[in-house]
């Protein structure tokens, strides 16, 4: 991607989660689209608030799962009945009930992994990067007490003067320009 | 609880609910922040620190030293040889793999019953878990004999064509710990990852920014990033929980699977998995009083943890209880001359003694002190209950191996199991590997959840503006 030149968004910074759930909201009902909240620690209502409800991690485990179970099952078939077959105790070679334990843990480990890394990628991370770090209140604010909401320049509605004095009617602390 | 039982004055107590409270008096997000973090982030590192650091160091070296020649001797320097066969090695495993247990316990299904109040002591509890599969994972390999062979072990696609054998629980083992490490790790970091990224805020040095910025991914706090993290920690959580079941099932199929008798017993399965998490709930208890006493954690880690971990282990502690019962109700229901023979022989045979130490150490001392809720706030009293009930668990898994196996079917074949230097230099080095990991861990990566401490805080309640006015 090209670096990009110009103004990011503009960042406004609460206090309290419920003034930044306030200001999501009545954002939202204004017709913002492109915006996103920073918070030190997930707020399920300012998430509902800019009307994000559901997401694919549960969708990326299920098939990281299926995968998992497929592939140790018939790994176990494959050389029990056919690349090495033994007789233990007079045993079928295809004693399925044996082979539920490794296909179980793998099952699991393939979810697990599928969960976290799926979570990641969805995130787009990790990307050291991002234009928001060169606000100055952004950091030691979003990771500890402070909580953001930026409104983005690719929105249609945005305009650098109108924006501003917009957020200021939403009860922010401080509005400041992020620049790329 | 009612509120009658509790005198609301004592600390610790809110007046208004009458429970303790998770999170002490008059925290907010910064100084939950500050708290934390300045333990990671200060440039002084207390003098205990250092002092507990080279007990641990110099028994990580002693381990070294025991695996070392090890390796060049063969598994002859142990004491184990015919008819006990296990030894301190799979004693160990089991130890050191339940205690692990309780960790993800804490993270994962308390997370999914919704127990808030294991939030401030998931962090240290699943590294808890990852050092102590560390140590467990060392043991099987170093007793196969030749650990350079190690990779035998895993279905690959070798020149010499021949591949493991799925119907036999050790190598159901394999997968089950394998799994249950990586999915360990994986939970622990993803864990930390938003605690990270403010760690990278607040560092002043460059060298700390630069680590603690690569290790948090570029974490900002991004809520849509919020919610599909909670989303993973969520499903992480649910698939752990019959992951952390599953894993000493597997262990206990180890035993329960031999047609030996004090091992061929169906109780196993569910009897493996209590004991693991009540001496699991033990290893928590030694490691949290004294971190939140030297570290002034009291806020954070409050009575009532110290309190419930003792009620858990009340609960598991009786199902241990009812495992020995059924195993001597079994010996004589069996009506089987051998089963009947190895229980009297593990009572009152040359080595009774250890029957009783088990015994005493995780029914009698326990058990009939947790029932005092003062008690079980007493720190100091219930400090030194964790060490016996992980002494009780040790001797539970001696009991298990060694009374089983040393006066097998055949008279002519009995024995008996005296160990060695060398056995006990490789347990006592464990300890000090896990107590030099946990301080690691401890100096330079948050030990506490900040977000999810946060989420606890009453600040964080989400309040309609003409409740906020009224306030």
């Amino acid at each position: 991607m090209p670096p990009r030149e110009g103004t990011y968004g503009l960042l406004a910074e609460f206090d309290t989660p419920s003034d930044l759930v306030r200001a999501a909201q009545k954002a939202r009902h204004d017709g913002w689209r492109r915006m996103d909240c920073y918070t030190p620690y997930p707020v399920e209502e300012a998430a509902e608030a800019i009307g994000f409800h559901r997401n694919k991690v549960p969708l990326v485990t299920l098939i990281g799962g299926l995968i998992g179970l497929c592939a140790m099952f018939s790994l176990e078939t494959w050389i029990s009945t056919l690349a090495y077959p033994l007789n233990i105790g007079g045993r079928p070679t295809y004693s399925w009930p044996a082979f539920v334990v490794p296909a179980y843990e793998w099952t699991i480990l393939w979810a697990g992994l599928s969960a976290a890394f799926g979570m990641l990628a969805l995130n787009g991370l990790p990307s050291l990067y991002h234009p928001l770090f060169n606000a100055p209140n952004f950091r030691n604010g979003a990771s500890n007490d402070k909580f953001f909401l930026c409104l983005e320049a690719l929105d249609p509605k945005f305009d650098l003067v109108e924006t501003k004095a917009y957020l200021k009617t939403l009860d922010a602390v401080s509005v400041v320009e992020v620049e790329y | 609880m009612a509120t009658s039982e509790v005198n609301v004055k004592t600390a610790g107590v809110d007046p208004k609910t009458g429970e303790y409270r998770v999170v002490g008096e008059g925290q907010t997000f910064g100084s939950v922040t500050e708290k934390i973090t300045q333990i990671v982030l200060t440039p002084h590192t207390p003098l205990g620190w250092f002092a507990l650091f080279g007990i641990g160091g110099a028994g990580a070296t002693m381990l070294l030293v025991a695996v070392t020649w090890l390796f060049l001797k063969g598994v002859g320097i142990w004491a184990i040889t015919q008819p006990v066969a296990w030894g301190f090695a799979i004693i160990n495993f089991v130890w050191w793999i339940g205690i692990g247990h309780a960790g993800t316990l804490i993270s994962a299904i308390l997370l999914l019953f919704k127990q808030s109040w294991r939030n401030s002591i998931n962090r240290f509890a699943e590294a808890m878990t990852i050092f102590a599969v560390v140590c467990a994972g060392m043991f099987p390999l170093i007793h196969v004999g030749r650990p350079w062979l190690g990779y035998w072990l895993f279905p690959l696609p070798l020149t010499m064509d021949v591949w493991p054998q799925f119907r036999s629980p050790l190598l159901w083992d394999v997968f089950a710990v394998s799994t249950y490490a990586t999915i360990s790790v994986v939970f622990w970091y993803i864990g930390m990852v938003p605690d990270f990224g403010t760690l990278r805020d607040r560092a002043e040095s460059k060298f700390a920014q630069y680590i603690y910025g690569m290790l948090s991914l570029g974490w900002r706090g991004s809520v849509r990033h919020w919610m599909r993290y909670e989303t993973a920690s969520l499903l992480l959580a649910g698939l752990a929980t019959p992951l952390v079941l599953s894993v000493h099932t597997v262990i206990s199929f180890d035993f329960a699977v031999a047609v030996l008798p004090g091992w061929h017993t169906t109780i196993f399965p569910p009897y493996f998995v209590a004991g693991a998490i009540y001496s699991g709930f033990a290893m928590v208890l030694t490691l949290a009083i004294p971190l939140r006493k030297f570290y002034g954690l009291e806020k954070l880690v409050t009575e009532r943890h110290i309190d419930n971990m003792g009620k858990v282990m009340l609960a598991t502690g009786f199902i241990v209880a009812y495992g020995y019962g059924l195993e001597a109700f079994m010996a004589w229901y069996s009506a089987s001359h051998w089963e009947a023979f190895m229980f009297w022989n593990r009572m009152f045979g040359p080595m009774g003694w250890s029957y009783w130490v088990l015994i005493t150490c995780n029914l009698a001392i326990p058990l009939t002190t947790l029932w005092v809720r003062k008690w079980r706030r007493n720190m100091t009293f219930m400090f030194l209950l964790s060490l016996v009930v992980n002494t009780g668990m040790w001797f539970e898994r001696f009991v298990i191996v060694v009374t089983s196996l040393y006066r097998d079917f055949l008279p002519s074949s009995w024995g008996t199991y005296r160990a060695t230097k060398w056995d006990y230099m490789t347990f006592v080095g464990t300890l000090g590997l896990f107590t030099a990991l946990f301080l690691l861990f401890v100096r330079f990566l948050p030990m506490i959840p900040m977000n999810e401490i946060k989420l606890m805080l009453p600040s964080a309640k989400i309040k309609p503006k003409a409740a906020e006015a009224a306030d």
